[in-house]
């Protein structure tokens, strides 16, 4: 899968967030969003997800025949798409069953990251931490080519954090693609950083909002 | 694209059972304004029985707003709505299956418990087994008109009050016929199938449209 992003601009409530953003990505590829808070990170996730429309700009996906982009990817952000009355298999069956291409068991997925031992425990009594890791075990029990990730390591502890770098190299190795969104370093090799920054955005012409640079 | 609607069917009758779902409360709801009536109209066999029917009606209409504003408002805030828009199902899908969902919770809950209800109001076995007929047709047009207005106030926090002003009005219609073919039943001048003809048809108008146009509201938040 190839995604191309060119010239986006997004608006909220009549006021400009981002605008000229531009960067492609290819098979295996990796992109950082960095950002002060309030730049427009979790917007632009929120606008390739399909949840928000663009201000102008397009986003071409090629490589995936008929499908739409939303269908190509997986969320995982501030909100985990968790239902607390429901178990973490339970929850994990339902994505499965929901977004299709299944791959591993949601009782593999959650040995993957750990959690082996909660598929069976309502996801109300999971910490956040915990409610992070089922969420991520979503990526393992379907197969989608681009992962975008909001703060994935928010609440996670540092082994957590480590099986994250680890699944996510294992997806780009797989040609899979992964945008995050992050203030901290995933442990992603070699992936491109884009950074949204406002001061550049209003001096510079729109085309030069955003840059995309080798994240060091 | 059925397994996924199937899957999210599953999903939420299965939340509704579990964390003390609005279903049974809305029965309760239903039983308490139909308990309600004879203590206020006093105890005029002859009046309850007549109005009955009407009563009926009202209580379910108020019933079915019962859960109606977290209908999409919690797979708003939890994050379950970025998942569905991620399905390979269309949102017109995603609705269908939730409002199926809140149907089968709500609707076809209160229409079977009808003729139990309708013993508090002196109904007679005709007028019990017609309500109780026209509730189980009438009721989907509830749950879709009802399902806009959900989707309209998703995002907005406390939207229950908004959500009861905004599509109260737009159910007046299906009263209006729910009421009159429950009545026809029991004598009057209009035949019986008439008014419960054009209920049916309010019915499946409310399923295309309010099945688009709360897609078209969950679709673009802004």
């Amino acid at each position: 899968m190839r995604l191309d992003v060119d010239n986006l601009a997004c608006r909220r409530s009549g006021r400009r967030i981002f605008a000229g953003l531009t960067f492609s990505l290819g098979e295996g590829g990796a992109l950082a969003v960095t950002g002060r808070n309030g730049a427009g990170k979790s917007s632009l996730l929120a606008i390739l997800s399909g949840r928000l429309r663009p201000d102008a700009g397009t986003i071409a996906v090629s490589g995936v025949g008929e499908a739409t982009l939303p269908e190509c990817l997986h969320v995982v952000g501030h909100r985990d798409g968790l239902k607390s009355a429901l178990t973490a298999g339970e929850n994990l069956t339902f994505a499965r069953d929901l977004l299709g291409a299944p791959r591993l068991m949601p009782a593999e997925a959650l040995d993957r990251l750990g959690l082996g031992h909660a598929l069976d425990l309502p996801v109300a009594y999971l910490s956040a931490g915990q409610r992070r890791r089922v969420a991520l075990a979503r990526l393992l029990v379907c197969a989608r080519p681009l992962w975008l990730l909001d703060e994935p390591t928010a609440a996670l502890d540092v082994a957590s954090q480590e099986v994250l770098a680890a699944l996510m190299a294992e997806h780009r190795a797989g040609g899979g693609l992964v945008i995050a969104a992050t203030h901290q370093a995933l442990g992603l090799h070699d992936a491109m950083e884009l950074r949204i920054d406002r001061a550049a955005l209003e001096q510079a012409a729109p085309a030069a909002g955003a840059d995309a640079e080798e994240w060091l | 694209m059925i397994r996924a609607g199937l899957a999210l069917l599953a999903r939420d009758l299965r939340l509704a059972a579990r964390v003390g779902g609005s279903g049974t409360l809305s029965l309760v709801f239903f039983l308490m304004i139909v308990a309600l009536v004879p203590f206020a109209l006093g105890p005029d066999l002859n009046l309850l029985s007549r109005i009955g029917p009407a009563i009926l009606w009202l209580s379910a209409v108020l019933a079915t707003l019962i859960g109606l504003d977290r209908l999409f408002q919690a797979d708003e805030e939890d994050g379950s709505l970025d998942l569905m828009t991620g399905a390979p199902v269309p949102l017109e899908g995603i609705v269908l299956a939730k409002v199926l969902a809140h149907w089968l919770t709500t609707g076809l809950p209160l229409a079977l418990a009808s003729p139990l209800f309708g013993l508090l109001v002196a109904l007679d076995g005709t007028a019990m087994a017609s309500t109780a007929l026209t509730l189980a047709l009438g009721t989907p047009a509830l749950s879709f008109i009802g399902a806009v207005g959900a989707a309209l106030t998703a995002s907005i926090r406390r939207g229950g009050l908004i959500l009861a002003v905004l599509v109260l009005p737009l159910m007046i219609p299906t009263l209006i016929f729910g009421v009159s073919a429950a009545q026809a039943a029991t004598g009057g001048t209009v035949p019986f199938l008439v008014p419960l003809a054009v209920l049916t048809g309010l019915t499946l108008i409310a399923a295309v449209v309010g099945t688009v146009a709360a897609a078209a509201a969950l679709r673009w938040p802004e």
